[in-house]
């Protein structure tokens, strides 16, 4: 099957260097198991520990006192919290976009990134999750938003977008968990037997569920993969259309738009590729995995930021239109605020960050450009984030009766909880980079077997099981 | 006990001084005798609370969460620590008491001295809510007002089913009977004392009055109305005939009755009908607001403008006046002037009217003001008002007298009586004299009773320094107040007061209707009321019902004394003790001598007002009223001078509106030598050159809500210019302050929220006063139409009628067990009022018109609120309620952000969290307490609703029209609100949404709110719009 694959460009530059499958299996395995890491890693590591303890401290604050420690009010209702949590539900996107449409799309170029990104769906996913559960008034008793039987028969009321929340981002983060450790297998086992200290053999042993390599494991394997990425992929388009909904089906002018869902996912695979970006450029360059993740890779991700951007910026631009064109005057009074009330200068830099600055990814020098591609992802992932304040803020500071008017201005607590969920990602991140194959292994021998450089020719005639000529342990 | 100060107990001194004690004088051991440092100790250790009450002050924002006023229902079985003895359970129920319903008993409040007829709600003994009584002059109800064919008095269930018209300070006194922060034992030296002491005191120094005829005894009182003390103030004088009475009350009417004297030569007392007149014009009169016949003012003055199809008459309100008010924003033109002007306007106008005084020249626009009311005037001879404010000197008051009586109104809409006062004194001249007497050395006893002169007596006069010095100097000083306050402070003694619901007394009302005040419940803490202060001046122990029944008694007659009793304490009133129109002369010569050109005042000049919700500074620890939104500002918390925009503008002065709380410029107010530091709020309609200040802030020692906000006008408001004052300086400071606010947005943004035309434009064409919408009345939906069968309840609010009165606001806090939540979060945009009031301007910054809109839940068919909450914990019932059920709501606040009209409240954080247990018996028990977390908003008073529905299944039949009355109703003075059965079509609410300028708020968003308005219908005259 992989002799049909028709590549659009030199499957070379997916892999540099000259590796064998032993050079791409020490390479990527031992970062695992090896116990020395780079300076960098400590201190990072000890930089989001020490967020995760503002997270700890921001939530267990909440809990004693309830959200009023927030910057929410009347009528701002939402704050932080769901800006926060539409914004981590973006970043998450990217990790399932590549992970299962770019695979049955059969994009090789997602083997080195699909791993670090399915990882990082789940943190973002995990972090994500916090929020809606922490903003709502009585955490305590937030199971009542899941379809619980119980004595009183009192059920969620599935007319709400929010039950629709709780249904889309559990089952999304169920599956990305499901695909990611399934993908994750054939590697843990490979860690297992390469693995010389007991513990670490023990748990990967545990991990890797038996895995012997037989083919019929591998059979198994690939309909289970496959199967999950199918199960994946509407995810990637519902998860956010959902999420989009909260605002849509309510009747406030600047939520109530029906170009919300199509807008909202451009918009988590835009800000999901930003935050792979922002992610892979360091980590390549501290593990030295620039062979694996070559510039290739950074170029179609910029790419494809480029084409997901300018959707979202015609999502601005067809909101601007319509408020124009409905003659309600509500609606045009949420543009007018957008451009000229307070919270103007919000808007402006959503607009220089998100339509504006991104266009210079038009360039081939910029997206080969590492530095740049990086600031650029950043100011793309600040953008993302301010483009969810300026949906929750602007619409709801301004709604209808100009008596109801108010302000949001968000406190220390506001900036820990979210703070907070950044160290813990990035903690989360960086303990995946340890203890778990950044890269997928046997994927990355797949590829180099298929790039024709380590054996002359391919196996002939039957399909040859990824990798498996390399499966020898030590 | 290695403390310096340990001294052995001197026995010497014990002995001497148990030879000089008089009476039985109990003690418990030596130290206490020797009342030595380390029994102070003791003491304090044991009382901790009373040893040094601004030591154990709370911070003001933590006791906030102590006064959230409304409370866990469990354990409320007592209101005092009983003893524990054995009892004996209720083997049979005691008459007419059912445990879940309340019972109402008719009083009265007293403030100002007048009385305002109240009924209040009693749960097992404890008053929960105040409300108008009907029968009362003072709070009128509906009845025969919105409905003439209205059926009986009471519903099936005893209860009321008219409840009369109170205003927002009725309302909140009960919050004050509750008030952890009441002083709760006697104080000497402000130290904690005990009663036999300070009985024992009083004896001697009373004995010692009596040897010299009371030669050194002042009795310090505020206005007095009340038959009762009066009698025993006369007694008292003529058992000490050198002893003197004195009077004095920050807001009072001092210059209508000198104006009055002028006049007639006598201090007669006005009573105005204004259901008779169709003309009104105010001289800097807040006749709707605040004064003891505002609930009814209001009232009558409304029953001339309900705007129906067929009926379209109304009455025509003009204002003059310099500083803008509730009933300046309620009237048809208004004009602001400074009070130097509106002096010059009144002698135009009387003028104009042909009364003989010479007049200034007045500017082309006013002199077009005073041509046009004047013509106005005298097209309604004999059907037209002319009211004076108190600010305005005597002799304006007298020639407005004159004004009347030109235009014949005097004994139409004008009435003369008696003075309602018991003794009608000029209160600036009774504390000068006393402060002279003081001084002087002739006061030796001076008895308080009531009042807080310390803080606000003028600032010239220097009652504190003199009254300091009084007790420095062994003088014997008592001050008999609800709270330990300034004046206690300064004095030897202080005891505390019995509030009015828990002590008996009576009060007269604005028309001289006497009202016994009947106690609701024992008094909380062992205290004293004004009657049984003076009674034991009088040397006697009798208690407060024996003291106000031998009154009556003797009045009376014994003959069918008991059930003549019975009845005046059941109805609330007196029969026949309104005071006769008294036929009084004018003398036109006196007044036209009195007047005076008035100055044109260059300088920036001065008006006090008293606060609209603290009042005169009473009020100062009501949390209710500390959070309730000033009209027109919609200010909490605090007090700021009112500046123009224009003069705002020539000073560089800033209020910065954009962010949570309204950063604005302190500035340096100096008049004459004093100076006082203020925050400014830029007040549209305020004349140009001319601040306002509110009395009432600044307090130093209010309690733990009220201490230390705001600013004390006091300091530079003197005895000669009590209400105005001229040659003020104003200076910025550099300095900024937080005010909160709950309203920061004043333009309608060209949005129809309050849909305004003429009088003339009703009768000609009423659809067009509201622009319609594409939803109103078609049905937009894929889904069949809901048929409401049953009760459809349903409210309609007559926006031409509300004043911004703040009593609706007020009654719904107290019914709903609704908690305060402080200025910071206030700031934040959490304030938690059910039912809020928007006010919005239009027209020009200098003199705008301005639009109200109470707006509670709207109760939309269509609720945008419910399909979003994700657990279904808002829903809609059978009759229409969009109901909250608080067990249910996990607090997303999903419903709150898709409210268009956002009358959806949050509890951010525990704002009910009662530490201190007398609050909790304050709550309504038919009310559920909301904790943290947890979503609430209006209910159209379910609870209410409940009770009737109760009463009219046991009668086997439908709730009739009227018996259920919501809190705001029942509270509004103008009856603004109507609710009711839109099903029945008999029903007042019925038939008000038929009325051709009915109109739903927002209605295009085809929410099909239940709660809908009537558009503001105004009289404009034609001569003056477009001016």
């Amino acid at each position: 099957m992989q002799g049909q694959i028709v590549r659009t460009e030199p499957a070379t530059e997916l892999i540099e260097g000259q590796h064998t499958y032993e050079t791409v299996t020490h390479k990527i395995g031992s970062v695992v198991l090896s116990y020395r890491h780079p300076r960098a890693w400590y201190v990072v590591t000890a930089i989001a520990a020490f967020f995760v303890f503002v997270l700890i401290t921001s939530i267990a604050w909440l809990l004693l006192r309830g959200v009023g420690i927030w910057g929410i009010n009347q009528p701002v209702g939402w704050g932080f919290a769901i800006i926060n949590f539409v914004w981590w539900i973006g970043i998450g996107h990217a990790g399932t976009l590549i992970s299962a449409i770019l695979l049955l799309l059969r994009q090789q170029w997602r083997t080195s990134i699909n791993r670090f990104a399915e990882a990082m769906t789940i943190f973002a996913v995990m972090c994500a999750g916090m929020f809606p559960l922490l903003h709502v008034g009585r955490p305590w008793v937030a199971y009542w938003l899941l379809p619980i039987p119980n004595w009183t028969g009192a059920w969620p009321q599935f007319r709400s977008p929010l039950i629709w929340d709780v249904f889309a981002v559990t089952t999304y983060f169920t599956v990305s968990l499901l695909f990611w450790f399934t993908g994750l297998i054939p590697d843990l086992a490979t860690l297992r037997d390469r693995a010389k200290n007991r513990l670490a053999q023990v748990i990967f042993g545990v991990l890797a569920m038996g895995w012997r390599n037989s083919a019929k494991h591998w059979h198994r394997y690939e309909s289970a993969y496959l199967l999950l990425a199918g199960l994946s992929t509407p995810l990637v388009v519902s998860v956010h259309s959902i999420v989009s909904l909260d605002f849509a089906v309510s009747l406030i002018p600047g939520w109530h738009t029906t170009i919300f869902p199509p807008y909202f996912v451009a918009g988590a695979i835009y800000s999901g590729f930003a935050m792979v970006l922002t992610l892979v450029i360091p980590i390549r360059a501290l593990y030295k995995m620039q062979d694996f993740l070559t510039m290739k890779h950074l170029d179609w991700m910029a790419k494809i930021m480029l084409a997901t951007g300018l959707i979202v910026f015609y999502g601005y631009i067809m909101e601007i239109f319509t408020a124009l064109y409905s003659a309600n005057q509500y609606e045009q009074y949420l543009i007018t605020n957008r451009f000229f009330g307070p919270y103007a200068p919000f808007f402006w830099a959503l607009l220089i960050c998100n339509g504006l600055i991104p266009q210079v990814l038009w360039s081939p020098k910029v997206r080969q450009n590492v530095v740049l591609l990086f600031i650029i992802s950043l100011i793309v992932n600040v953008g993302m984030w301010l483009e969810r304040f300026v949906i929750v803020v602007t619409s709801l500071h301004r709604d209808f009766l100009p008596s109801s008017w108010g302000m949001y201005v968000p406190t220390i607590w506001d900036w820990g909880l979210y703070l907070g969920t950044i160290g813990f990602f990035t903690f989360m991140m960086f303990l995946f980079v340890r203890f778990v194959p950044m890269i997928s292994i046997f994927e990355m021998r797949d590829l180099l077997h298929q790039t024709d450089r380590h054996h002359a020719a391919p196996a002939t005639g039957a399909a040859v099981t990824p990798a498996a000529s390399t499966e020898v342990t030590p | 006990m290695g403390d310096k100060r340990h001294r052995p107990l001197n026995l010497e001194e014990i002995r001497k001084r148990l030879a000089q004690a008089r009476g039985a004088q109990y003690w418990r051991s030596l130290e206490e005798l020797a009342d030595s440092e380390e029994f102070q100790q003791i003491l304090e250790k044991e009382f901790p609370r009373q040893s040094s009450p601004l030591g154990a002050f709370l911070h003001r924002r933590q006791f906030l969460k102590l006064m959230g006023a409304s409370l866990a229902l469990a354990g409320l079985t007592s209101c005092r620590p009983l003893p524990m003895r054995k009892i004996v359970p209720q083997v049979q129920q005691p008459e007419e008491m059912i445990p879940g319903r309340p019972l109402y008993f008719a009083s009265a409040f007293p403030f100002g001295g007048y009385g305002r007829g109240v009924l209040v709600e009693s749960h097992e003994g404890r008053p929960t809510k105040i409300e108008g009584n009907a029968k009362h002059p003072a709070s009128p109800g509906a009845q025969g007002v919105l409905n003439p064919q209205a059926p009986a008095q009471l519903n099936p269930d005893g209860t009321p089913k008219h409840l009369g018209a109170t205003d927002a300070f009725t309302q909140a006194s009960i919050l004050t009977l509750y008030d952890p922060d009441r002083s709760q034992s006697p104080m000497y030296q402000g130290q904690l004392s005990a009663w036999t002491d300070f009985n024992a005191a009083l004896t001697a120094e009373m004995a010692k009055q009596a040897a010299v005829r009371g030669a050194g005894l002042r009795i310090l009182t505020e206005t007095v109305t009340s038959p009762t003390l009066a009698a025993l103030m006369e007694e008292l004088l003529k058992k000490f005939p050198q002893a003197k009475w004195h009077q004095y009350e920050p807001v009072h009417a001092d210059n209508a009755y000198e104006g009055a004297k002028i006049a007639f030569g006598e201090p007669v007392h006005t009573v105005y009908r204004f259901d008779r007149a169709d003309v009104i014009l105010s001289l800097d009169a807040d006749f709707l607001y605040g004064a003891p016949a505002s609930v009814r003012y209001a009232h009558d003055y409304a029953s001339r403008r309900r705007v129906r199809s067929g009926t379209a008459e109304m009455n025509r309100l003009y204002v003059v006046e310099s500083t803008p008010s509730v009933t300046g924003s309620a009237a048809d033109h208004r004009l602001p002037l400074r009070p130097s002007q509106v002096q010059a306007f009144a002698l135009a106008l009387a003028r104009a009217l042909g009364v003989p005084v010479s007049a200034p020249q007045l500017p082309a626009e006013q002199q077009k003001w005073v041509d046009a009311v004047a013509r106005d005037l005298q097209a309604h001879r004999s059907r037209s008002v002319v009211v004076a404010g108190e600010s305005l000197p005597p002799a304006i008051h007298a020639l407005v007298h004159a004004i009347n009586h030109v235009l014949g109104n005097v004994g139409q809409t004008v009435l003369y009586t008696a003075p309602v006062e018991a003794q009608p004194v000029n209160h600036t001249q009774s504390l000068r004299e006393l402060v002279q007497d003081m001084t002087a050395g002739k006061v030796e006893v001076l008895i308080i009773l009531g009042g807080n002169p310390a803080y606000n007596a003028p600032a010239d006069l220097e009652f504190a320094r003199v009254l300091k010095e009084l007790t420095q100097r062994n003088g014997f000083t008592v001050h008999l107040s609800l709270y330990e306050d300034e004046t206690s402070a300064l004095c030897l003694w202080h005891i505390p007061e019995s509030h009015y619901l828990e002590a008996w007394g009576d009060v007269r009302a604005f028309d001289g209707t006497v009202s016994v005040i009947q106690p609701l419940i024992e008094p909380l803490y062992p205290s004293r009321s004004a009657y049984e202060m003076v009674d034991a001046l009088l040397g006697r122990q009798r208690t407060g019902y024996d003291i106000v029944q031998a009154y009556w008694s003797k009045r009376l007659g014994t003959a069918n004394f008991q059930k003549t009793w019975r009845r005046i304490l059941h109805d609330g009133v007196v029969p026949g003790t309104a005071l006769p129109p008294k036929p009084v002369k004018i003398r036109t010569e006196a007044v036209v001598a009195a007047q005076k050109t008035p100055a044109p005042a260059e300088e920036l000049e001065v008006v006090f007002v008293p606060d609209p919700t603290v009042w005169d500074g009473r009020f100062a620890n009501n949390g209710w009223l500390q959070e309730l939104p000033k009209p027109l500002t919609h200010l909490t918390w605090d007090n700021a001078i009112f500046v123009s925009p224009a003069t705002a503008q020539r000073l560089g002065l800033q209020m910065d509106t954009g962010g949570l709380a309204n950063m604005v410029d302190v500035v340096e107010l100096r008049l004459r030598g004093e100076k006082l530091r203020a925050p400014i709020w830029i007040m549209p309609g305020q004349p140009d050159d001319c601040v306002t200040l509110a009395l009432g802030y600044g307090r130093t020692r209010a309690g733990r809500v009220g201490t230390g906000i705001g600013y004390n006008a006091y300091k530079v408001r003197f005895s000669d210019a009590l209400w105005t004052a001229s040659g003020a300086t104003l200076a910025k400071t550099g300095d900024r302050y937080p005010l909160a606010s709950t309203q920061q947005h004043h333009s309608m943004q060209g949005r129809d929220l309050v849909h305004v035309g003429t009088l003339q434009e009703f009768r000609q064409n009423p659809e067009h006063l509201v622009k319609k919408h594409s939803a109103e009345g078609e049905h937009l939906s894929l889904y069949p139409e809901h048929k409401w069968d049953g009760n459809a309840w349903a409210m309609v609010i007559d926006t031409s009628l509300c004043i911004g009165c703040n009593a609706c606001v007020t009654a719904c806090q107290a019914e709903n067990n609704i908690p305060i939540v402080g200025k910071e979060q206030v700031a934040r945009g959490r304030e938690m009022h059910w039912i809020r009031i928007d006010r919005y301007y239009e027209g020009n910054l200098d003199n705008p018109s301005t639009h109200l809109l109470p707006v509670p839940c709207m109760q939309c068919e269509n609720a945008p609120c419910e399909p979003v909450c994700p657990v279904g914990a808002t829903n809609h019932s059978e009759e229409g309620l969009n109901q909250m059920v608080y067990n249910r709501c996990v607090g997303t606040r999903y419903c709150s952000n898709n409210c268009p009209y956002k009358v959806r409240r949050f509890n951010f954080l525990k704002y009910n969290d009662p530490k201190e247990p007398v609050l909790q018996l304050l709550s309504n028990p038919d009310v559920t307490v909301r904790g943290r977390g947890v979503m609430e908003k209006c209910t159209y008073c379910v609870q209410r609703i409940n009770a009737a529905r109760i009463e009219a299944k046991k009668l086997g039949r439908e709730v009739q029209d009227g018996e259920v009355i919501t809190a705001c109703q029942a509270a509004c003075p103008t009856h603004a609100i109507v609710f009711g059965n839109m099903n029945n079509r008999e029903s007042l609410v019925a038939q008000l949404k038929q009325q051709p300028h009915h109109y739903g708020l927002l209605e295009e968003l085809n929410t099909r709110p239940r709660t809908t308005y009537l558009a503001k219908v105004r009289n404009p005259n034609p001569e003056l719009e477009g001016a």
